[in-house]
């Protein structure tokens, strides 16, 4: 299954800031943790992720420091900020209005769910 | 498993993508780095599942997308960055942080002593304004031009050989300014003007062997400082424009208060700053050069094809109507200024071609404004040649009839080898070349004036 790219970019940020609210991370770990939580199927363009970073940095959602990895390469590691959390708790506010209208609908739909995957469980990473 | 020339093809990979991303303005090398930290990571990771090396680099690439759009997601997020900003001090750390502060400090105290040295003449009583106003203009690139030569003389470490040299012709421009009896008033008027003028254009071209610091030798090195000239001259005119707004502006608010600035204006601030600003806008055309597009070259481009018609339309215009040039006292002298801009044109599009790209366009205009100016030029020529008995050699008309002369050389044989390029039969380096060769010409023809012409046309 392929998501469209305007959902893509309406949900990186929330993304983006519920991981490091999970934790301090770097770009090809935050990307490897959205590949877990979506089991797959949000498929991101690795470059893209980099300027939704600069933005939320210039925003002063997050910010970044730079250190030596275990690798010997330098590498930007960044951090949530009080700013970023508060951003994160509106998003997740508004995207939970937005999904429990969705869901409010399915049900009065009565649609059968496509068949869905296995680890669909949790489509959006709840942090904050 | 991969081996060692894997390895090496791989890294060879990177960086050429590296190198390729860098060419884009949007990305900065810190951005670059934190791709590079994250393609590396990712080949890692590909090349542990069991990918060939090569193999595991193409899968990053493809995972990170395409490049182009990647750039434009650049672009959008950091639009800033799509004006190349001066930034005086570069954003790369170290070493060339420290050494462009020192160079911003040098040039600041080189430009004091500018500012400060055309107060000197005052200390022993010499005033700007009245009889001593000759003195001023003669020797007004005496105060900035050695001091802005030092500055050079610093930058580029120039060996004290050199700088002996540099000092013995600013030394001989120093006595020969003023060993004639310049009176004020009556006929040697004329020839301070004629000193005042082209003295500063002899003694740019030691300021251009101090600039190119050993690359004098070399077209490389004078079209550079063909270059600098040019930048340096849009720069100087954007700070006097600053100048003349922060004047008015200071002209109104002390107005409101009932003090005239004017005093302070005309023997503070205009000679010290007009001196001055000589080496600031140097050191920025320096700081710049790699930062920010060349003006010059855009300048020239917009008005190569507007002067072409205009000339085009001029020579059209006197052959339908057979209205002949009227011979008054200044019309040589424009026509000489005619030259000079059509020259700098000329000089200007050529700094800025790749001298590889084949003919095109453009370079079309340049040949028809080249021969037009010609042959506007050759009807005034012609006009004047025919009454010059009439009207006598006095030293203005001698310089402007020579300066005439040596442009003309210069634009025909420019023309000659602009055409052999347009016709494949020779390379755009030769007329580089030229240009370039050409350039002591000039400062030659200028000393002459400033050296020979007082003798000549009156004192001895």
């Amino acid at each position: 299954m392929e998501i469209n790219k305007d959902l893509i970019a309406a949900s990186s940020t929330p993304i983006v800031l519920a991981i490091l609210a999970e934790e301090d991370s770097y770009g090809y770990a935050i990307l490897k943790r959205v590949r877990e939580l979506s089991g797959g199927r949000m498929e991101w363009t690795d470059g893209m992720l980099y300027p939704v970073l600069h933005r939320l940095e210039r925003l002063g959602h997050v910010e970044s420091r730079s250190e030596v990895a275990e690798s010997g390469r330098r590498r930007k590691y960044y951090r949530i900020t009080s700013r970023g959390l508060a951003q994160l708790a509106e998003e997740r506010r508004q995207w939970q209005a937005v999904d429990a209208t969705l869901r409010g609908i399915w049900r009065a739909l009565f649609l059968p769910v496509p068949a869905s995957h296995p680890a669909s469980a949790a489509p959006l990473p709840q942090g904050g | 498993m991969p081996t060692p020339g894997d390895a090496v093809s791989v890294e060879e990979q990177i960086a050429r993508w590296r190198s390729y991303l860098g060419r884009r303005q949007a990305i900065h090398s810190v951005d670059i780095a934190e791709l590079e930290d994250h393609l590396r990571e990712q080949i890692a990771v590909l090349a542990d599942a069991g990918l060939a090396p090569d193999e595991a680099f193409l899968v990053a690439m493809k995972r990170m997308g395409d490049l182009d759009a990647l750039s434009r997601e650049f672009a959008r997020e950091h639009s800033d960055r799509l004006w190349k900003q001066l930034v005086v001090v570069p954003s790369d750390s170290g070493e060339p942080r420290a050494r462009a502060r020192t160079d911003a400090i040098v040039a600041f105290c080189f430009a004091v002593a500018a500012a400060l040295a055309i107060k000197v003449p005052a200390l022993f009583g010499i005033q700007l304004v009245d009889q001593d106003a000759g003195f001023y203009a003669r020797n007004l690139s005496l105060f900035v031009l050695p001091l802005l030569t030092g500055y050079f003389v610093w930058k580029r470490r120039l060996d004290t050989s050199t700088l002996r040299w540099l000092a013995v012709a600013f030394v001989a421009a120093g006595v020969f300014a003023n060993v004639y009896p310049f009176a004020p008033g009556g006929s040697t008027e004329a020839l301070t003007a004629l000193t005042a003028l082209h003295l500063p254009i002899a003694l740019w071209l030691v300021v251009g062997i101090a600039y190119a610091g050993g690359r004098w030798s070399q077209v490389g090195g004078r079209m550079d400082f063909i270059r600098f000239s040019g930048e340096l001259f849009i720069y100087y005119v954007l700070i006097a424009l600053g100048g003349a707004v922060l004047t008015a502006f200071m002209a109104m608010i002390f107005q409101a208060i009932g003090i005239d600035i004017e005093p302070f204006f005309e023997s503070w601030l205009l000679p010290c700053g007009a001196m001055g600003a000589v080496v600031v806008a140097s050191w920025l055309v320096e700081a710049k050069q790699s930062v920010i597009e060349n003006m010059a070259p855009v300048l020239t481009r917009l008005f190569s094809p507007l002067f072409a018609a205009v000339l085009v339309t001029f020579l059209g215009t006197s052959l339908w109507t057979g209205r002949g040039v009227d011979i008054e006292r200044d019309v040589l002298i424009a026509f000489d200024l005619l030259l000079v801009v059509v020259l700098g044109l000329l000089l200007y599009s050529v700094s800025a071609r790749d001298p590889r790209s084949p003919p095109g366009a453009f370079d079309v205009v340049q040949v028809v404004l080249v021969i037009s100016a010609l042959l506007a030029d050759a009807v005034a020529l012609w006009a004047i040649a025919a009454r010059i008995t009439e009207f006598g050699f006095s030293p203005n008309r001698v310089a402007a009839l020579g300066e005439n002369v040596i442009l003309l050389v210069n634009l025909a044989w420019s023309a000659v080898l602009y055409i052999r390029f347009l016709r494949g039969r020779g390379s755009f380096t030769d007329l580089e070349r030229w240009q370039t060769d050409y350039l002591p010409v000039y400062a030659v023809w200028a000393a002459i004036v400033v050296i020979v012409f007082p003798p000549v046309f009156g004192y001895i």
